[in-house]
């Protein structure tokens, strides 16, 4: 009851003096608007590299040779698929290659390797099909080409026994992957060919069968903490210690990603938090003036009968109305702000909800917090002195 | 249903002691109309502050409608002079922001009236004042006496013990003065009890009694006077 009417003076109050209650507002309304634009930016940006990141699998483990004292060969690679934890092992031999068809060309990466590729990366095949182990027996100059690669360089996705032209030499294309997502394009660059691997030995003087430069494995159950660990007393086994064997975990990265990714949102939070505050303390000092000048009012309330609980809600309930006002259009500002971002970079943010409730959230502290000690101020002045009050 | 019992009310200046009312005894009847005279300075405001529940005594007793007011909360007050107060000052008082209803209303949600009772009481006090019609008008856009017979409303509307005027020709001409003065009558009638404070001997004179209040000492007058 009192509540309502505390509400309706508040608001009324807030309505007589438009200009100062929007310019008290406006420190809570930029706080706001930079907390959950700073934060849905890096939650969206994480969700979305996270994405990419999982496409390229997360039972995921790559190791890397350093060409001198350590050296796969093809056979040895073949003997890792013994290891208890390993579900699939494939050899890669990498390089960078022009490509061209028809419309266009550029530059691809192009990886030699063996159809087991394609269930480690969780690659998936629209149109045709993926290397088969036949291509390898006859080291046929066949490709599958990532979506970006077909549509841009031949103008349509469905490319099946069309030809490309890498480094110089033909291939016919087998199959087209689905498209990924633009981070993953951001990540890997639009253009990948997967060739037979003992074709892709033709393609660069000097990659060789007899060593090769990368090995992408995937673990049983996902487990692969129990597969690196099986890789490192493999290769401690053969080649002394695993000093010069880079050993990848894909969980691993995303974990440390997740790790920068949350420190970045508690830093960008935090200075915006300090925005935050700097209008809160706005909202005390305008709340204080108010208090100032409607010290007559306070007086005559008083002397009817206001009890000095009324006067502090009243007050109170002044002060939250404002940060609260603030806090709504600094989210509505906010999803405008994050839709123009998203029509300028054609990419797509929205806002991030536990940032929004935080904001909601730290906004009423705000309020509370700084209208607390105006709000006290007005509630315990004297009837008589407040009353003779100029 | 007022009675004073070696009241002092004593304010400490500077280290130096002053004697703003002094042994105060004083009874006033239910629905008696009494004037309280004196100069300005004489301890009328700190008699009327008291009365009116807006201060404490430093000692004594104060007992209003049978409640000894002592050493109350600013809280109890608040209750005390919501319920059994009905203040009418010099300038008025109103809130500015406010029309005349939201002004009359406002003792009566703070009394936690619920809104149809609210609305007729409103109603009601505004119409004896004959101010009704210009209920949704803000006191800027009143005269003197308008804004005096709104604040006269407010304080009819909350239904108190006791009317506590305080100088409320003060700001007002003659002749308006005397139409305000006309209300008080009428109340007095009903059968209300007056309180009216007032350095103005001819505006005292029309209570059935003055006491008269002199450097912080009170002068009970006992005779009675016919009305004018």
């Amino acid at each position: 009851m009192i509540f309502f009417q505390s509400m309706k003076m508040a608001f009324s109050s807030i309505r007589t003096k438009k200009l100062r209650s929007f310019l008290t507002m406006l420190g809570i309304i930029i706080g706001v608007f930079s907390l959950v634009v700073l934060v849905s930016l890096v939650s969206g940006a994480t969700d979305n590299i996270k994405t990419a990141v999982n496409e390229l699998g997360t039972d995921l483990v790559t190791v890397d040779d350093d060409g001198e004292s350590v050296v796969f060969t093809m056979e040895y690679i073949e003997t890792l698929t013994d290891l208890p934890h390993a579900d699939k092992v494939a050899p890669v031999i990498y390089s960078f290659d022009m490509i061209s068809g028809p419309q266009d060309k550029g530059t691809a990466i192009t990886y030699g390797t063996t159809p087991d590729f394609m269930a480690i990366q969780g690659l998936n095949v629209v149109y045709g099909r993926f290397l088969m182990t036949p291509d390898n027996d006859n080291h046929s100059s066949v490709a599958v080409v990532s979506n970006a690669t077909a549509v841009d360089l031949f103008g349509r996705e469905n490319v099946i026994g069309e030809t490309l032209t890498v480094s110089g030499r033909p291939y016919m294309i087998v199959g087209v992957l689905k498209s990924s997502n633009d981070f993953a394009n951001l990540l890997m660059g639009k253009y990948q060919i997967y060739i037979p691997i003992t074709s892709a030995v033709r393609l660069s003087s000097n990659a060789r069968m007899s060593s090769i430069p990368e090995i992408y494995l995937s673990a049983v159950d996902s487990d692969t903490s129990a597969l690196v660990e099986e890789l490192e007393a493999e290769f401690t086994d053969k080649f002394g210690s695993t000093e010069d064997v880079y050993i990848f975990n894909q969980s691993q990265i995303s974990s440390a990603m997740d790790k920068i990714t949350g420190a970045l949102s508690l830093l960008l939070g935090g200075i915006a938090a300090i925005s935050l505050l700097v209008g809160g303390i706005g909202i005390m000092n305008i709340m204080l003036v108010s208090v100032t000048e409607r010290t007559r009012e306070i007086g005559i309330r008083k002397a009817i009968g206001a009890r000095p609980g009324v006067i502090l809600l009243q007050f109170l309930i002044e002060a939250m109305t404002l940060s609260l006002i603030g806090c709504m259009i600094g989210l509505v500002l906010s999803w405008l702000g994050l839709q123009v971002i998203n029509i300028i970079g054609n990419v797509s943010f929205s806002i991030s909800i536990p940032v929004a409730i935080v904001a909601v959230v730290f906004s009423s502290g705000v309020g509370i917090l700084f209208g607390l000690y105006p709000a006290r101020k007005a509630a315990a002045m004297k009837p008589i002195d407040a009353l003779r009050y100029n | 249903m007022i009675v004073f019992k070696n009241v002092s009310k004593v304010y400490n200046m500077g280290g130096e002691q002053v004697r703003a009312l002094w042994n105060a005894n004083i009874h006033i009847k239910q629905g008696e109309f009494v004037s309280v005279v004196g100069p300005s300075g004489s301890g009328k405001s700190t008699l009327m502050n008291i009365v009116g529940c807006l201060d404490v005594a430093s000692s004594g007793q104060y007992i209003l409608d049978g409640i000894p007011i002592d050493r109350y909360s600013e809280k109890q007050l608040a209750i005390v002079r919501n319920k059994k107060i009905g203040f009418i000052f010099q300038n008025f008082n109103l809130i500015q922001t406010m029309t005349a209803e939201e002004n009359v209303e406002l003792p009566l949600i703070y009394q936690g009236v619920g809104k149809s009772e609210r609305r007729a009481r409103v109603k009601e006090a505004l119409e004896k004042v004959d101010i009704y019609s210009r209920r949704l008008h803000t006191p800027g856009q009143l005269s003197g006496g308008q804004q005096q017979r709104v604040a006269i409303a407010r304080a009819m509307a909350s239904k108190p013990s006791l009317f506590l005027a305080d100088e409320p020709t003060g700001n007002l001409d003659q002749a308006t003065g005397a139409q305000i003065m006309s209300i008080f009558r009428e109340l007095h009638k009903q059968g209300n009890t007056i309180v009216l404070i007032t350095h103005d001997d001819k505006v005292a004179m029309q209570a059935d009694r003055s006491i008269r209040i002199m450097d912080g000492i009170v002068t009970e007058t006992r005779e009675e006077r016919s009305q004018i």
